[in-house]
C-alpha cells in the first residue's frame, strides 16, 4: 500500500482516482486542489451562464465520489514546491505532504498578453474556472457592453453563454477567423455568419491599441464601447512547479505514454502536459477535457501498479454555438475532400493512406467514426473510402472487421 | 391496351388510424404491392399485386393490415364457378399450360376428416404416456421373414439394412432449387435433432449439408440431377422418384433463371440452363427394369443403405406397389393427390390421382394378402396435416409418414400458393438472396423441431387413450378406426367399420 | 453481462427494430399512439447497403470512450452498462465525437444526446429492438 498525492482536481485527477482504483483498492490517495470546489467540469462554465446546467449539475462526479473512492480531498491549499528526493510537496500553508507516487495536473491558465491600457478597465475578466463565471456573471445586467478579446473556444462559448443576458457583445481577435485553432476558413466564416445573426459583432485581423475604462481602441482604428472586458486570448500550462525542479519540460511538461515525467514516481496529466499527437506525428498541447482525463486515468492505472499506455492521443474538439454544432478532429494536412450543403460544411483530411482530420459543421452526426479512423490509424484502403466520404458509416468497412465491432464485446 | 378482365383476388385493408408509415410493408413485399405515396402522405398499395402471403400483416408492428378475400363477385353459377370463368380469361389471355404451386386445393373428400380414432374404456386401461413409457421409435425397411441360425445355434443377423425415426415422420422431398439453401438448412438441422430424415429432392445435395448425411435420404430422380457416387454414398437412404402426387405421369422443368451457380454445382448442370426432368426415367418401362436400378443403387451402396421406390397415388396403386415391393425396394413411399409441388400445371394437379387415404389401404391390404407386407416398409404423403392425419395413417397401415407442406408452413409459409412466381416472401420457395435470407435458419429449424415434438407429444396422447404403448401395435391396426358418413364402398376399400358398428 | 449483437447476415433491413426502439422509449402504451405522423429518432439506426444491411446500437464497450470524454459526467458505465444521465447533459456532443461507431445521436430537443441503454429505463424489459426483430439478426445475449 502506499501513498499517491494528486495535485490538481479536475478531469485529469478524476481519471488519475478512476484508474487507481480500477487496480488498487487499497493505496492512500490525497487530492490538493487550489479551488475550494468539490471537482466540476471546467468547459460547464459557459453553460452554467447559459442556463443549461446549475452548480449541482456541473458537478463532474457525484458528491460521494471521493467517500466512494476512498480519496482525501484537500481544497484550497495551493503547492509551492516538490521535493522529488524527500518525496514530498510542501503547501502555501507550510504544510509537508509525503508521497509514494505523485501526479501533477495543474492544468493552465489564462495567458494575458500586455496590453496597453488594460488595467485601466475595471471590470475585466478571464474565463476558465467557475470562480471566473461566478465573478463575470455578477457584473452581467442587460445593458451590459462585452467586449471579448479572443475568438477561440473559451472567447466564443463565453460570447454564447452571456449572449442572452447582455446588452451586446464584440469581440476582437488577431487571426483572420474565428476559432482559428479549430477551424479552416470557410468553415470559420459559416460559423461567424451564424453567430453574427445573433447580434454579435467581430473584429478580426484586429487588436487592441489601447484600452480606457469603458473603450478600447483597435489597430484599425475602429473603436468599440464596452462595459464589461473578457480576456481569452489563450491559455499557458502551468508547469513551474515541474520545471524547478528540472523535470524534461517543453511548451508543457514533457510525459511518456505511461503518463510518467522524467522524474521518478512524479506522474503528469492534463493540460499541463504536451501529448503525443499521433495524427500530425508532433508533441502538441491537447488542453481538452477527453484527452486529461484519459492520460490522468492512464497515470492512474500506472501509479496503481496496473499497466496502461495511452498512445492514440489526437486533437478534437466538439463545440456548439447557439445550437449550431461542429466537431473537428486531428491535423489538417494532405489531400482534402470537401462537401457543403447550407449549413452543412465537411472537410476531410487525408494523407499516406490516413485520414488524418476533418472538420464538420452542422450535421455531425456519427463523426465519431472519423475519429476513429484516425486514432486507429485505420488505412484507407482497407475501407471503401469513397462511401465513409459522403457519411460516417460502418457500411464502408469490411464484413469482416463489421462483424467483429457489431457481433463481439469489446 | 387490352381489357383486364380479372379482379384481385384479395383486398389489402389497412386501418389508417392504426398505420404508423413505418414501410416495413412496402420493404418486406416482393410483389411491390405496398408503397408510400409523398403527395397523399400515407402508405398505399395494389390489390393487383397481393398474393396473401401475409408477410406485412405478420410484420406490421400496429397490426394495422389485414387480407380479405374480395367480395367482388361474377355472375357464376354452380356450373361455371369463378374459378372456372377466371381460368378461362387467363388462358384466352396468355394461351399458356395453367400453372400452380402446392397441393390440390379442390373440394374433394379428405378421407382423414370422415375417420373417427378408438379410446378405451373399462375393459382395456388407457396409458398416461407421462408416467408410463410410450415407444414412438419406428424402423423402416425389410423385416426378416424366418430366423435364421448357425450351426452353433448363434442368431445370425440377416435384418436389412433400416432406417430408425425417433417419431414416425419424415420431411418428404424438396429440392434446393424449389426451395432454398435456408429451407434446407433448417430440414437438415431440425431432422439431425429429431432423429428422423429430411429428403434432397431431386437437386442433389449442396456440399455444405454433406455433413447431415446421416439424416439425410438422398433421391434418385429421371433427371439424375446432382448424382455420383459421393451423393449416393452421402445419405442414410436413396430413394427413387417415380412420381409426386401433385403431378403423377409429369417431369419438372427448372428454369434456367434458377440455376444459379451454386444450384448448378449441386445438380451438376451448367450455369443457366433449364433444369429438365423427363416425365418417365427413361431407363424404367418395366418392375423388372426398376428392379435393375433398385440393385445398381444398392451395388453402388455396398447394399448398406434402404432403397426407397417413391410413387404417386394412382389408380392401380396397390398392383405397382405389389411389384415395388417385388423390386427388390426396402421402403415403398406413396404420395396422395393433395401432395404440394413448387410447380405443376393446374390441370394434372387438380384432376390426376386418388386420395392417399385410400391408396394406402389398399396397399397395404394387398401386401397383406400377397403375404409380402414385411418385406417393404409402407410411408405414406400427399398432405397429413396434423399427428390425427398420421396416427389414422399408421393404423391403416403406414409405417411412417412424409410431410412437407405442414414443415413449410412451420418455417414460416402461409400458403399463398405462389412458389412458381420464385418472390416467396417467407424466404422458402425463392433463390433471389434478398429473400432467401428471409429465412433463419436457426428460427426456421426450431420450429420444424417445434412441431414434430408436438406431433410426437400428440402421437403418445392418442395412443395412450388406445390402449397402446408402442407404435408397433398401432400399426395397420385398422380395427382402432371408424368412419363416419361413408359409402359402403369406400368403407370396405378402407378396411373399417362404420362409427357405431 | 449480456449484450445487444447484431449479425448482418439477417438482417431485413426492414428497419422495425427503429420503431420498436422508438416506441418502448417514448412513454406510451400504444404503438400508434406513440409513432402516428411522428417523425422518429431511434437509438438503433440500420445501415442500408446494396445488399447488406445491419442495426447498430451502443456496443457497451468495455472501455467506453464516450463515457471517458464526457465533459459533464452525464455518461456512466456501471456493471457493463453505459447510462446516460439527460439532467446532466449540456449537448456539447462530445460523445458523439469520442464513439467509433456513431452510436450516440442527438436527441428530439437538440439541447442533449441519447443513446441505447438497453431498455432498462423503460417499461420494455428487455431491449425492444430484440424482441421486435423478426429474423434474430439483433440479439441479446452474452458472448
Amino acid at each position: 500500500m502506499s501513498k499517491i498525492v494528486i495535485i490538481g482536481n479536475s478531469a485529469a485527477a478524476v481519471g488519475c482516482i478512476e484508474g487507481i482504483r480500477s487496480v488498487d483498492k487499497a493505496s492512500e490517495i490525497v487530492v490538493i486542489s487550489d479551488e475550494q470546489h468539490h471537482v466540476y467540469s471546467r468547459p460547464l462554465i459557459s453553460y452554467l451562464l447559459l442556463g443549461s446546467t446549475d452548480r449541482q449539475r456541473m458537478k463532474y462526479r457525484p458528491d460521494s465520489f471521493y467517500a466512494d473512492n476512498m480519496t482525501d480531498v484537500m481544497l484550497g491549499k495551493t503547492v509551492v514546491a516538490i521535493d522529488p528526493k524527500a518525496k514530498n510537496v510542501k503547501l502555501k500553508t507550510g504544510e509537508v505532504i509525503s508521497y509514494d507516487k505523485l501526479l501533477v495536473a495543474t492544468g493552465s491558465s489564462p495567458f494575458i498578453p500586455p496590453m496597453k491600457g488594460l488595467d485601466k478597465a475595471k471590470k475585466c475578466f478571464t474565463f476558465m474556472k467557475l470562480d471566473d463565471a461566478l465573478a463575470l456573471e455578477k457584473e452581467l445586467t442587460p445593458k451590459s457592453r462585452v467586449l471579448v478579446i479572443g475568438a477561440g473556444l473559451i472567447g466564443l462559448k463565453c460570447v454564447e453563454g452571456i449572449a442572452d443576458r447582455v446588452g451586446s457583445i464584440s469581440v476582437v481577435d488577431m487571426a483572420d477567423r474565428i476559432l482559428p485553432s479549430v477551424l479552416d476558413k470557410d468553415g470559420a466564416q459559416l460559423v461567424q455568419s451564424f453567430i453574427e445573426k445573433r447580434g454579435v459583432k467581430f473584429y478580426l485581423n484586429d487588436s487592441t491599441a489601447e484600452i480606457s475604462e469603458n473603450k478600447a481602441v483597435l489597430k484599425s482604428g475602429a473603436e468599440v464601447d464596452f462595459d464589461i472586458l473578457v480576456v481569452a486570448v489563450g491559455v499557458r500550462p502551468n508547469i513551474s512547479l515541474l520545471k524547478d525542479i528540472g523535470a524534461d519540460c517543453g511548451r508543457a511538461i514533457k510525459v511518456n505514454e505511461k503518463c510518467q515525467t522524467s522524474i521518478e514516481d512524479i506522474y503528469a496529466a492534463g493540460d499541463c502536459t504536451e501529448s503525443y499527437d499521433i495524427s500530425a506525428d508532433t508533441n502538441r498541447v491537447l488542453a481538452l477535457l477527453p484527452n486529461a482525463y484519459m492520460q490522468g486515468e492512464t497515470a492512474g492505472v500506472n501509479m496503481g501498479g496496473g499497466e496502461k499506455v495511452y498512445d492514440n492521443a489526437i486533437p478534437m474538439n466538439a463545440m456548439g454555438m447557439f445550437g449550431y454544432h461542429m466537431i473537428t478532429a486531428g491535423s489538417y494536412d494532405g489531400d482534402v475532400y470537401t462537401e457543403t450543403d447550407g449549413m452543412n460544411y465537411k472537410k476531410l483530411f487525408y494523407k499516406d493512406n490516413r485520414l488524418v482530420g476533418y472538420i464538420i459543421i452542422g450535421d455531425v452526426e456519427r463523426a465519431g467514426i472519423y475519429t476513429s479512423l484516425i486514432r486507429q490509424r485505420t488505412p484507407l484502403n482497407e475501407i471503401d473510402f469513397e462511401l465513409i466520404k459522403s457519411k460516417p458509416q460502418l457500411m464502408a468497412f469490411s464484413a469482416q472487421r463489421r462483424a467483429k465491432e457489431l457481433a463481439q464485446r469489446h | 391496351m387490352a381489357v383486364n378482365y380479372l379482379y384481385p383476388e384479395y383486398e389489402i385493408v389497412r386501418d389508417t388510424n392504426k398505420c404508423i408509415a413505418c414501410r416495413v410493408c412496402e420493404r418486406q413485399c416482393a410483389n411491390e404491392a405496398h408503397w408510400f405515396d409523398p403527395e397523399q402522405d400515407k402508405m398505399v398499395c395494389d390489390n393487383a399485386k397481393c398474393v396473401c402471403c401475409h408477410r406485412c400483416v405478420s410484420l406490421c408492428p400496429t397490426k394495422a393490415l389485414k387480407i380479405v378475400k374480395s367480395d367482388h363477385t361474377f355472375r357464376e353459377n354452380a356450373n361455371w364457378t369463378a374459378k372456372n370463368i377466371k381460368e378461362v380469361y387467363r388462358q384466352a389471355g396468355s394461351g399458356g399450360v395453367l400453372l400452380s404451386s402446392m397441393g390440390n386445393p379442390e373440394p374433394y373428400p379428405v378421407y382423414w376428416d370422415k375417420i373417427l380414432l378408438n379410446a378405451s374404456q373399462v375393459t382395456n386401461p388407457s396409458i398416461d404416456p407421462l408416467r408410463e413409457p410410450m415407444e414412438t421409435v419406428t424402423y423402416l425397411g425389410k423385416k426378416p421373414t424366418k430366423i435364421e441360425r448357425d450351426k452353433n445355434g448363434k442368431i445370425i443377423n440377416n435384418l436389412a439394412p433400416q432406417l430408425k425415426l425417433s417419431t414416425p415422420v419424415m420431411f418428404s422431398a424438396m429440392s434446393y432449387g424449389s426451395i432454398s439453401y435456408n429451407a434446407h438448412e433448417s430440414l437438415a438441422r431440425a431432422a439431425e435433432e429429431l432423429g428422423i430424415y429430411y429428403n434432397t429432392g431431386e437437386g442433389g445435395l449442396h456440399e455444405d449439408f454433406y455433413k447431415y448425411g446421416a439424416n439425410t435420404i438422398v433421391q434418385v430422380a429421371s433427371g439424375r440431377f446432382g448424382v455420383s457416387k459421393d451423393y449416393l454414398n452421402a445419405g442414410a437412404a436413396i430413394e427413387i422418384k417415380i412420381g409426386q402426387g401433385a403431378k403423377p405421369g409429369i417431369g419438372g422443368h427448372l428454369p434456367g433463371i434458377k440455376v444459379s451457380e451454386d444450384i448448378s454445382k449441386t445438380r451438376m448442370i451448367p450455369l443457366g440452363t433449364d433444369a429438365i426432368s423427363p416425365a418417365p426415367h427413361h431407363d424404367i418401362y418395366s418392375i423388372e427394369d426398376l428392379r435393375q436400378l433398385v440393385y445398381s443403387l444398392k451395388e453402388a451402396s455396398d447394399y448398406k443403405k434402404p432403397v426407397i421406390v417413391k410413387i404417386a397415388a394412382v389408380h392401380n396403386v396397390a398392383a405397382i406397389a405389389s411389384g415395388i415391393a417385388r423390386s427388390g425396394a426396402d421402403i415403398i413411399a406413396i404420395d396422395g393427390y393433395r401432395g404440394g409441388t413448387g410447380a405443376a400445371p393446374t390441370r394434372i394437379r387438380d384432376n390426376v390421382g386418388i386420395p392417399i387415404e385410400l391408396a394406402l389401404a389398399s396397399v397395404d391390404s394387398r401386401l397383406r394378402e400377397e403375404g409380402i407386407r414385411d418385406s417393404v416398409a409402407v410411408v405414406v404423403g400427399g398432405s397429413i396435416r396434423s399427428s390425427a392425419d398420421l396416427v389414422k395413417a399408421i393404423a391403416l397401415g403406414a409405417d411412417a409418414c412424409y410431410i412437407a407442406t405442414a414443415a413449410c408452413l412451420a418455417m414460416g409459409c402461409h400458403l399463398c400458393r405462389s412458389c412458381q412466381a420464385g418472390r416467396c416472401n417467407w424466404g422458402i420457395a425463392t433463390q433471389r438472396p434478398e429473400l432467401v435470407k428471409r429465412l433463419n435458419p436457426d428460427v426456421g429449424y426450431k420450429r420444424l423441431v417445434n412441431l414434430v415434438r408436438a406431433w410426437d407429444h400428440e402421437i403418445k396422447e392418442i395412443m395412450g387413450g388406445m390402449g397402446i404403448n408402442s407404435i408397433e401395435s398401432l400399426r395397420g391396426n385398422r380395427l382402432m378406426l371408424r368412419g363416419i358418413g361413408l359409402s359402403e364402398k369406400e368403407l370396405a376399400i378402407l378396411g373399417i367399420k362404420h362409427a357405431g358398428e | 453481462m449480456k449484450r445487444i449483437y447484431v449479425n448482418e447476415k439477417w438482417c431485413l433491413g426492414c428497419h422495425l427494430c427503429e420503431y420498436y426502439c422508438a416506441f418502448a422509449n417514448s412513454g406510451k402504451d400504444d404503438m400508434a399512439k406513440a409513432l402516428k405522423g411522428v417523425k422518429i429518432n431511434p437509438r438503433i439506426r440500420v445501415e442500408e447497403g446494396e445488399k447488406i444491411n445491419f442495426a447498430v446500437s451502443c456496443r457497451h464497450c468495455e472501455e467506453p470512450l464516450c463515457v471517458k470524454s464526457c465533459i459533464t459526467g452525464a455518461l456512466t458505465i456501471k456493471d457493463g452498462l453505459i447510462s446516460f444521465n439527460k439532467d446532466k447533459c449540456v449537448g456539447c456532443y462530445t460523445c458523439i465525437m469520442s464513439c467509433p461507431y456513431g452510436c450516440i445521436m442527438p436527441d428530439g430537443s437538440g439541447h442533449a444526446v441519447q443513446k441505447c441503454e438497453l431498455c432498462t429505463k423503460n417499461a420494455c424489459g428487455e431491449p425492444a429492438c430484440v424482441k421486435g426483430c423478426p429474423n434474430q439478426a439483433i440479439v441479446f445475449e452474452e458472448r
